[in-house]
């Protein structure tokens, strides 16, 4: 992800990841937004309703991921009355897709969108420049360097519910630690069958490995 | 995703790679991978061996610019020889890792190196030195470095336990190997192990396709 860093420009430099799991999926991010040096929030909670069911998470310029966030969030609103049901994950994302292709040049953002529908079940894409890809996981943001290691050894098919958020709680952590621009608290969503549960754990609350 | 600091920088042949030392009861691992590039796209060696051994128990693995690297070993171990001549007695792992920290502090406009220094001896038993760009030496369990490290800082984190047994150090050290070598793309190759302690120096050479797999190959 080529990281800009335009002039005072508010970035949330971040760490967001979307998991999988048997029955649904479940979204984390840290909380951190900077500009520059300065952290300017350090609680904005970067992952954005879509629809019921559906949710993204932000990463790059925070502008252009809440104004992505909010167009695609009227479009399916839109798009789920012409169809009279609830909308594909699919279909958010290639909104999402959309655009960032569109104005590939002018916007420095990427979505991850995942969610839970009744076609496909749990679902997470990726969306990064205008490629649209499906993936059992996904993790995005500065800090996602730092844990692509022990995402690819630790991610397992079919995880249960419970494993699943551990697992993702555990990368926020260790990202959080090692990124300098991601931080203060994690935020975790977690959508299956019955609906979307929103989550927040406290810098204290969460896990601490070796040298911690 | 961003690369790091020390790739983008170096002409010519640079060992972007992955380098990383763990202690264990009773001795050290020292492990990277092999390959050699230019510019991110030549792959110029497939089996280029980055450990380097500078005395009988002190092994020392280099990660940047591959010319730099070979000049500052060569010096150190020289230097190294002489003064374990002089002592009487093997050297000291410190001894070792601060000739390495001078070489790269008094030139740190003109090199582009980090190291590491890993070894045994009598009087701290095993011990993991990191020298980094600037010349700031550290003595750490364990250390990670070059390009590839990046993607294993969350595992070896996560992962790493004090006092292993030689053979979960082993499986730490190919796995943390094996999965930086699966992001990044200027390390690959086979992984070269060295096991370090009071009894001796062991080799192992592990091939890609003896490199353990994970979910998504």
């Amino acid at each position: 992800i080529k990281y800009k860093k335009k002039k005072k420009e508010w970035q949330t430099a971040t760490t967001i990841i979307a998991v999988e799991f048997n029955g649904g999926v479940v979204l984390g991010s840290d909380s951190r937004v900077s500009a520059g040096e300065t952290v300017v929030n350090r609680v904005m909670n970067k992952l954005s309703l879509l629809h019921d069911k559906i949710y993204c998470a932000l990463s790059g310029s925070a502008a252009d991921a809440q104004t992505i966030a909010e167009m695609v969030n009227y479009q399916l609103d839109v798009h789920s009355i012409e169809i009279g049901e609830d909308p594909q994950v699919r279909s958010a994302a290639t909104l999402v897709k959309n655009i960032s292709y569109k104005y590939k040049e002018e916007l420095s953002a990427h979505l991850i969108v995942a969610g839970w529908d009744r076609r496909g079940g749990g679902q997470v894409f990726v969306t990064l420049n205008g490629l649209l890809s499906r993936q059992p996981f996904a993790v995005g943001g500065s800090g996602s360097s730092y844990v692509y290691g022990f995402v690819d050894a630790e991610y397992q098919k079919g995880m249960s519910k419970e494993d699943c958020q551990q697992f993702v709680v555990n990368t926020i952590s260790l990202a959080m630690s090692r990124d300098g621009s991601s931080g203060g608290v994690a935020y975790l969503v977690t959508i299956d069958e019955k609906g979307a549960e929103e989550k927040c754990i406290l810098g204290n609350e969460l896990p601490t490995f070796y040298d911690q | 995703m961003e690369r790091h600091y020390m790739d983008s920088k170096i002409k010519g042949v640079s060992t972007g790679t992955t380098i990383l030392a763990v202690t264990f009861n009773g001795g050290v691992i020292i492990g990277s991978d092999s390959r050699a590039s230019m510019g991110g796209n030549y792959v110029c060696s497939k089996t280029i061996n980055k450990l380097i051994q500078v005395h009988d128990r002190i092994f020392c693995c280099i990660a940047g610019s591959l010319a730099d690297a070979q000049a500052v070993t060569k010096t150190a171990k020289f230097q190294i020889s002489l003064h374990s001549i002089q002592m009487e007695s093997p050297p000291l792992v410190k001894a070792a890792a601060s000739v390495m920290k001078e070489l790269c502090y008094n030139n740190k406009e003109e090199l582009q190196a980090g190291f590491i220094t890993a070894g045994w001896d009598k009087k701290k038993g095993p011990q993991v030195y990191t020298v980094a760009l600037g010349g700031m030496l550290l003595s750490l369990p364990f250390t990670i470095g070059g390009s590839g490290s990046t993607y294993i800082y969350g595992y070896t984190d996560a992962k790493y336990k004090p006092d292993m047994s030689r053979e979960e150090c082993l499986q730490f050290a190919t796995n943390a190997l094996a999965l930086a070598m699966g992001r990044d793309n200027v390390s690959g190759g086979v992984a070269h192990l060295v096991v370090i302690t009071e009894g001796g120096v062991e080799h192992v050479v592990i091939p890609g396709d003896k490199l353990p797999k994970f979910h998504d190959e």
